[in-house]
């Protein structure tokens, strides 16, 4: 299984806070393409983190069993 | 990595900060502390007016990226204590939502030290605010860069 975080506007977008979906062999770009299809997320803007840390070039990634990914919308702290 | 706490669930009360205040007087090795203080602004947006952010944070992610920025200060300003918190949920108009305190021997690293913390802060930890008007409608809160 991997898991799928959605923050802020994204989860508000998505209605849905996390997920969880059967483990396959993407590479994360591909994960996040086939997330911005299901989510009709075109005109979002966000970050993807993998297991915590933030990825700027997802597409040399394969996904590993058990990953943490998330998408994260504008940070607004302070 | 040694996670401290940071995120405090609700406002962060004026005897919070002054009761940190208190526990440093027992380190004397400290000349100098510098605090800033992060206040929710009831700005107003086409004429609706701001009464309260309501803070969510990817909080496993944030506390990492929290303690690497710790390590980084400490190394970079020659700090003797460094605190940061964040308040999460739903913060009034008025109230404080961010706490960041520094002590050192001297006056010069508290003061640039502040300033990394609360930039960085603002720009790296997945903190996320969510600005709500006095009618419940809300907009999603952006920092300037």
């Amino acid at each position: 299984m991997i898991t799928i975080k959605y923050f802020g506007m994204l989860a508000e977008h998505t209605q849905c806070s996390e997920e969880q979906m059967d483990f396959k062999p993407l590479t994360l770009s591909e994960l996040v393409q086939d997330l911005k299809v299901k989510y009709q997320l075109n005109s979002a803007s966000f970050h993807v983190a993998l297991n915590h840390k933030l990825i700027q070039d997802s597409e040399d990634i394969t996904l590993q069993l058990q990953d943490e990914i998330a998408l994260l919308p504008p940070f607004s702290g302070g | 990595m040694k996670k401290k706490t940071v995120f405090i669930e609700g406002a962060i009360s004026p005897s919070f900060i002054s009761d940190s205040i208190a526990k440093h007087q027992s380190k004397h090795t400290i000349g100098g502390h510098n605090i800033f203080l992060g206040q929710v602004r009831a700005d107003e947006v086409e004429g609706k007016t701001v009464a309260a952010i309501d803070f969510t944070a990817y909080e496993d992610m944030a506390l990492e990226q929290i303690a690497e920025i710790r390590e980084k200060a400490f190394k970079t300003f020659n700090l003797t204590c460094m605190h940061i918190y964040h308040s999460l949920g739903k913060i009034k108009a008025g109230e404080i939502c961010f706490f960041v305190f520094v002590s050192a021997k001297h006056s010069k690293e508290v003061y640039a030290a502040t300033e990394y913390l609360v930039n960085i802060i603002k720009n790296k930890v997945p903190i996320f605010g969510k600005e709500i008007f006095e009618d419940n409608t809300h907009q999603w809160k952006t920092n300037i860069k």
